[in-house]
């Protein structure tokens, strides 16, 4: 029961502070509770669905399978906050005077929302398929009662909730104008640590087989498998040992998202009659 | 699901097929939640593999975050485990679904 508790509770929490990094940086856009549910949704149908093909998922591309599988829907969801850091480089400034005149209100729901329900999706969908084979492997095998496997299930998602209600009120005790400033900081680490993740998972494939030597080792310092550890792999992809292709990806995705927002920024020129907001 | 799998990784695995073992994998076994050998023995800093068959009816993760692998092994089925060039050392593993009983370690030397 305690070890159900604990396998299914980490799971969870991952994908929790990633729906509450969401929340935050979505904050008084109309309709985001709507899309965020949509994603949680999609995500547990998807695991679901991914669970009960995982033989023939990894049957695929010679024993491959899970991995370009992963690779794929990490570096898609890398994809959609590169999209939401940008298009917030020509719009968030607009947004945050908005909100301050509006008083916090509802803003304009033309924001890319899907990019964001997709990333929710994928957190939700990555966790919780490990979570179905772990439930359905103790559920086959009997010994456990059904009941004290959902009791396990019901509160390690409810653990999961309380990750994402620390995550998304811990971030919205910076001030308005900061807010989306910070989320935007906190989205370019988390697309960067994923497409490390990424990286990894196609050099266990047997793809880009380079630079896989590891660079340095920080594990005297932080185990990466401590709780700690574990919280800043799933927020900036915390790594104790990366690789040296780990650590190119890591850079190059950071460098990326900054110069593409910088472009875009430049696109929408500050109005001189617009107030000042960080 | 299969069909998304398919068109998504086509473009990978255009680009190269998986590269081969230097030498033939070192087998693994997983049965009744318990690695046979516990203990692999292999050389320092040149990539191995390990080929892991999961005798078990259910599937199990074989999960090291000293060797960064998790890799998924439905029951009955085999999963090859690539691990980068390793200073010498002991590098823990685990079904990460019994993680009281599936225990091993890699040592390399």
């Amino acid at each position: 029961m305690l070890a159900s508790l604990l396998i299914v509770f980490r799971e969870v929490i991952e994908a929790g502070l990633i729906v509450g990094i969401v929340l935050a940086a979505t904050k008084g856009v109309a309709g985001r509770g709507r899309w965020v549910s949509l994603g949680v949704v999609a995500g547990v149908l998807g695991a679901a669905i991914v669970a009960a093909f995982a033989g023939k998922i990894a049957g695929l591309f010679q024993g491959s399978g899970q991995e370009i599988f992963d690779a794929s829907i990490l570096l898609l969801a890398v994809v959609m906050l590169t999209w939401h850091n940008v298009w917030m480089a020509g719009h968030g400034r607009a947004m945050a005077r908005e909100m301050k005149q509006v008083g916090a209100q509802v803003l304009a729901g033309e924001r890319p929302m899907t990019a964001l329900a997709i990333v929710v999706g994928i957190a939700v969908l990555r966790e919780g398929s490990e979570v179905v084979l772990f439930l359905y492997g103790i559920a086959s095998q009997g010994g456990t009662s059904t009941a004290a496997l959902l009791g396990g299930g019901a509160l390690g998602v409810a653990a999961g909730a309380g990750a994402t209600a620390l995550m998304y009120y811990g971030l919205l005790a910076i001030p308005a104008h900061r807010l989306f400033g910070v989320t935007a900081g906190l989205i370019t680490l988390l697309a960067a640590g994923m497409a490390a993740q990424a990286i990894l998972f196609l050099q266990q494939g047997g793809y880009f087989e380079v630079l896989t030597n590891t660079v340095w080792d920080t594990s005297w310092l932080l185990k990466q498998d401590s709780l700690v550890g574990r919280l800043l792999h799933t927020l900036i992809g915390y790594n104790d040992t990366p690789n040296g292709a780990q650590l190119v990806v890591y850079a190059v995705t950071v460098i990326g998202i900054v110069l593409l927002t910088r472009i875009e920024r430049a696109r929408h020129p500050r109005r001189s009659a617009a107030p000042k907001v960080a | 699901m299969r069909v998304t799998a398919l068109i998504i990784g086509a473009g990978v695995a255009l680009m190269n097929l998986p590269a081969l073992a230097d030498d033939a994998p070192i087998a693994l076994t997983l049965k009744d939640h318990k690695f046979t050998p516990a203990e692999i023995h292999l050389k320092a800093n040149v990539p191995a593999q390990i080929l892991l068959s999961n005798e078990d009816p259910s599937a199990e993760e074989f999960d090291s975050s000293s060797l960064h692998v998790e890799k998924v092994v439905p029951g009955g089925q085999k999963g090859i485990v690539r691990l980068r060039p390793l200073a010498p050392g002991r590098y823990n593993f685990m079904g990460e679904y019994h993680s009281d009983t599936a225990q091993g370690v890699v040592i390399a030397e």
